[in-house]
């Protein structure tokens, strides 16, 4: 009465032998994967570590895996030139987190205005795909010398590269919304606001929360790219001193923090993923997972 | 008559005579992509008495479905018009329900969300529109199924879900665009069974949208046969099959459903034929 799933009788000769191979042979699916993906990181660092050990590739331009690793000590334990790696990666961060926002809250924005409005989308559509197609990671240099060495031209940079990635996903996730569900609601009463509400918005959810994660990436590039045109501060700075230097194992160390933190916010997207779109059936990857 | 079986209601305006539909002339053309007018219905005309349940067959592409976005107000008619209750239609009708083939539940809503949608956009306080939507749950049978979310519940459960979501708002009209034609036939009659009950509760006038001349037959009062596009009215039949009408299942094997039955078969067969060789003809 209370359970939706079939359940078939577990009489059935042999049901418990049949569920137990299946554990046993998915938990060695499972271990099997497990030791694919340490090879491959055992073959890729070892290998990079003995071929310029012997001398094969030069570590001066290619570094090393042990000469990242000592500079990842180095960069935690004594510092940077410009202040604690804590700082540094605190403010690169920083920039990054608050472009991420602005640019995904414009995208947002802009993008449900214009899936839903159809005379706005085709006065700015062809000014958009203009926009999209230039490189906008110029565009940093332009912040640079309109508004300094500070923090703000980061954002801004982070910003405008999040805000396309989100707004054409936002715009599409609108274009796809069920018509039905729209006739449904609006035979109901709805107003535009409300249609916006219950249907629009929650419908393109799914499309918004797709392209965070790429969007957070971008953030990062964004603010990276922008430290290096120009600051006082941040893994930019750090990684453009490290070139001018000679030094590629700071660069290298300073793609490990950068993706280590990036990690860490996919995760958290992840988490929020999870939590707003709780309502779709779980994928076939899961349900397979037996 | 099919009047014969319903309360009878005092003359002058009445509440129900706020149900009634009038089609008058009813034109819609559609421009094509390609440019060209095309007509999807020409001069309907027809009437559904407050409280009624009519059914419209024909066959596929006549114009059904156009005919109750005019109803609804979605659409605006080409030529002639639709009034509900007297009133000329001119957006969206106050009091109406939709209900259609694809269970148009909201995927992100749970049971309870679904359900209580309506009250929630008349703008009902939530506690209010709550207690409503538990109590149309249970009337569909689905009390304990309120935190489930749609793609949790078999293809019937959904479709009371909808069926609670379409009534809760007491409409005066109840439009149904095929809403049991992707079922299996024996949750179609059972879903069938349980519509006429809830339809004799609450008594809204309902234009029902069918190809299953079975299903037209055993619930309706009154069938209206169209003809291949443009669509118009054929063939208009009175169902005099008593009412209640109790278990759909049983009927079927009334005597008088079987020659009424056959009598619209008749009628409906030519336009089918047709409607066939129109689509063969395209295809060759």
């Amino acid at each position: 009465m209370t359970s939706t799933t079939v359940a078939t009788p577990a009489a059935r000769l042999g049901e418990t032998d049949l569920q137990s191979s299946a554990r046993r042979a998915h938990s060695r699916r499972t271990a099997w994967v497990w030791v694919g993906r340490v090879a491959v990181a055992v073959i890729v660092v070892g290998g990079w570590q003995w071929f310029t050990t012997a001398g094969w590739v030069d570590k001066f331009f290619y570094g090393q895996p042990s000469g990242i690793w000592d500079s990842l000590v180095h960069l935690f334990t004594v510092g940077t030139a410009f202040g604690t790696i804590w700082e540094n990666l605190g403010v690169t961060v920083e920039e990054a987190f608050f472009g991420f926002l602005l640019g995904t809250v414009a995208g947002v924005i802009i993008g449900i205005l214009f899936g839903s409005n159809k005379y706005l989308a085709t006065v700015f559509g062809p000014y958009i795909k203009v926009l999209n197609s230039i490189p906008r990671i110029v565009l940093g240099s332009i912040f640079i010398v309109a508004f300094g060495l500070g923090v703000f031209p980061k954002v801004l940079l982070a910003a405008v590269l999040v805000f396309f990635v989100v707004f054409f996903n936002a715009f599409q996730g609108v274009r796809e919304v069920d018509q039905n569900l729209v006739a449904n609601v609006r035979v109901l009463g709805a107003s535009t606001l409300q249609v916006a509400r219950h249907v629009t918005i929650p419908s393109a959810m799914t499309w918004i929360i797709a392209s965070l994660h790429t969007a957070f990436g971008f953030a990062i590039i964004g603010a990276l790219v922008a430290e290096v045109l120009g600051a006082q501060h941040g893994i930019g700075l750090i990684i453009s001193q490290a070139q001018g230097s000679f030094d590629p194992n700071t660069v290298f160390a300073c793609m490990v923090i950068t993706a280590v933190v990036t990690l860490g916010a996919e995760y958290l997207i992840t988490l929020l993923e999870k939590a707003v779109l709780k309502w779709r059936p779980p994928n076939r990857s899961e349900a397979q997972a037996i | 008559m099919s009047d014969q079986t319903r309360r009878p209601h005092p003359p002058g305006i009445t509440p129900d005579d706020a149900a009634r539909i009038d089609i008058i002339g009813l034109t819609k053309r559609f421009l094509t992509p390609k440019g060209e007018v095309f007509t999807a219905i020409n001069d309907v005309t027809l009437t559904v008495e407050p409280g009624q349940f009519c059914a419209i067959v024909g066959p596929t592409g006549c114009g059904k479905s156009t005919t109750l976005a005019q109803v609804s107000g979605l659409e605006h008619p080409s030529a002639g018009s639709v009034s509900v209750g007297g009133q000329i239609v001119d957006g969206i009708t106050d009091g109406v329900s939709y209900m259609f083939q694809a269970d148009s539940l909201f995927p992100w809503k749970t049971v309870l969300g679904n359900v209580m949608i309506g009250p929630v956009l008349l703008g009902t306080a939530k506690a209010e529109a709550t207690t409503l939507a538990m109590d149309w749950l249970r009337r569909v049978g689905l009390s304990g199924f309120e935190d489930r979310y749609p793609h949790q519940l078999s293809g019937g459960m959904r479709k009371r879900v909808a069926m609670a979501a379409a009534l809760i708002n007491r409409p005066r009209i109840l439009l149904m665009d095929e809403p049991f034609g992707a079922l299996d036939v024996q949750t179609k009659a059972i879903m069938q069974t349980e519509l006429l009950q809830l339809w004799e509760e609450l008594r809204p006038s309902v234009l029902f949208i069918t190809h299953d001349l079975d299903e037209a037959v055993a619930l309706s009062d009154r069938v209206v046969i169209m003809t291949t596009s443009p669509g118009t009215v054929k063939n208009v039949f009175d169902i005099d099959l008593p009412r209640p009408r109790g278990d759909v299942q049983q009927i079927r094997h009334e005597e008088r459903f079987l020659e009424l039955q056959g009598q619209i078969w008749e009628s409906l067969r030519d336009e089918v034929t047709r409607a066939y060789a129109q689509t063969a003809g395209v295809a060759a």
